[in-house]
């Protein structure tokens, strides 16, 4: 039942905090996407990723960075989408 | 029990003594975390907890999605869970808010995927993501020595200024842009896989750079690497900005692997896969 430390923050202060934005870049566009149960699968799921996406990185969207790479794994043309 | 959903953090390999490590978890609104296994195989388990259905119905999360707040504590939440299980065992985590009606539900689509997860677990076995990122700070570039405007026509002092602002700000996103190979070249050398995210701009990015440095983020990578090979990787990554001024280079982790939970080429609605 109840041990006589019970786990709080003194078990997950070791942890560093990440930043929030590091974290949403892999919660929200990493990880294994499963089909959701009925009570997600009802398509919206992917417009709530949409729109929630939009709402993070809608600034980049409108204003591609002028950062181009010419590094062997992307083109090198200035398409906001590399 | 109806107004509960079960909510997924990850598949695991269900190590001895995961069941243990996993009992004094909280998770998402500090709900004790369990293990949901397969019937007859416990080889894979499906890490979970339970939530409110109201915070969790397709509606309510949708609502709560663009609530900043509710976002990052639960973002917080399933990071804690994962981060705490990769310590034992190989993580497969799950995208962000994957919910099921109950654990039942949930056993199911472990058992559906228990091919594809054990040979993504496999694959992943004894690796962790780094994170690298690049920024370009043409304003810490020392500033050429100007000469006195009066020694030129106004028009041509401006012009003139102009010039040296755009050289310096060409210089650093050259630099910035050696400083990136160098990290590529590290990835090729200590890595096994890399993924691009999206460069950091917009409001989450700019309340996280106003507490350290600034600067433009230009490169926002991960890379996933094996455990022997940390050291040496992150060795080469923080020495890649050596000698070029205005370039900053930052590694964060160890991950588990968010990035790399998803083969090439399998991306399931990704920021990559999602534009034609």
């Amino acid at each position: 039942m109840s041990t006589p430390d019970p786990p709080s923050e003194a078990e997950r202060l070791p942890q560093r905090q990440v930043a929030l934005i590091d974290l949403l870049d892999r919660l929200l566009t990493g990880g294994v996407v499963l089909t959701g149960d009925v009570v997600l699968s009802i398509a919206d799921i992917d417009l709530v990723r949409v729109s929630l996406r939009a709402l993070i990185v809608s600034i980049s969207e409108q204003n591609p960075s002028p950062w181009t790479s010419t590094g062997p794994l992307q083109g090198g043309d200035h398409d906001s989408r590399r | 029990m109806s107004d509960l959903l079960t909510y997924a953090y990850a598949v695991v390999r269900a190590v001895e003594g995961l069941q243990e490590a996993a009992a004094p978890l909280r998770g998402v609104a500090d709900a004790p975390v369990g293990l949901v296994t397969e019937a007859g195989d416990d080889q894979l388990g499906l890490v979970v907890s339970h939530v409110q259905a109201q915070d969790f119905r397709e509606d309510a999360l949708k609502q709560h999605l663009e609530d900043l707040e509710w976002l990052e504590a639960v973002a917080r939440a399933h990071h804690g869970v994962i981060e705490a299980l990769a310590e034992r065992t190989t993580v497969l985590p799950l995208r962000l808010a994957t919910v099921y009606l109950d654990d039942q539900r949930a056993r199911v689509v472990l058992e559906a995927g228990r091919t594809v997860f054990a040979e993504r677990l496999a694959r992943l076995s004894g690796q962790v993501e780094w994170g690298v990122k690049i920024y370009a700070e043409p304003s810490e570039v020392p500033a050429a020595p100007a000469v006195p405007a009066a020694d030129l026509p106004p028009g041509r002092a401006y012009l003139r200024n102009r010039r040296q602002q755009q050289s310096v700000r060409d210089t650093v996103y050259q630099a910035a842009q050696q400083a990136a190979e160098r990290v590529e070249t590290a990835g090729r050398k200590h890595a096994s896989d890399r993924v691009r995210h999206r460069v950091q701009q917009g409001f989450v990015a700019e309340a996280a750079g106003s507490a350290a440095r600034a600067g433009e983020n230009v490169v926002n990578d991960a890379y996933l690497v094996p455990l022997n090979r940390c050291d040496d990787f992150l060795a080469d990554v923080t020495h890649a900005a050596d000698g070029l001024d205005g370039v900053r280079v930052e590694a964060t982790g160890p991950w588990a692997p968010y990035s790399f939970a998803t083969p090439p080429g399998e991306s399931g609605g990704t920021a990559e896969g999602a534009l034609p």
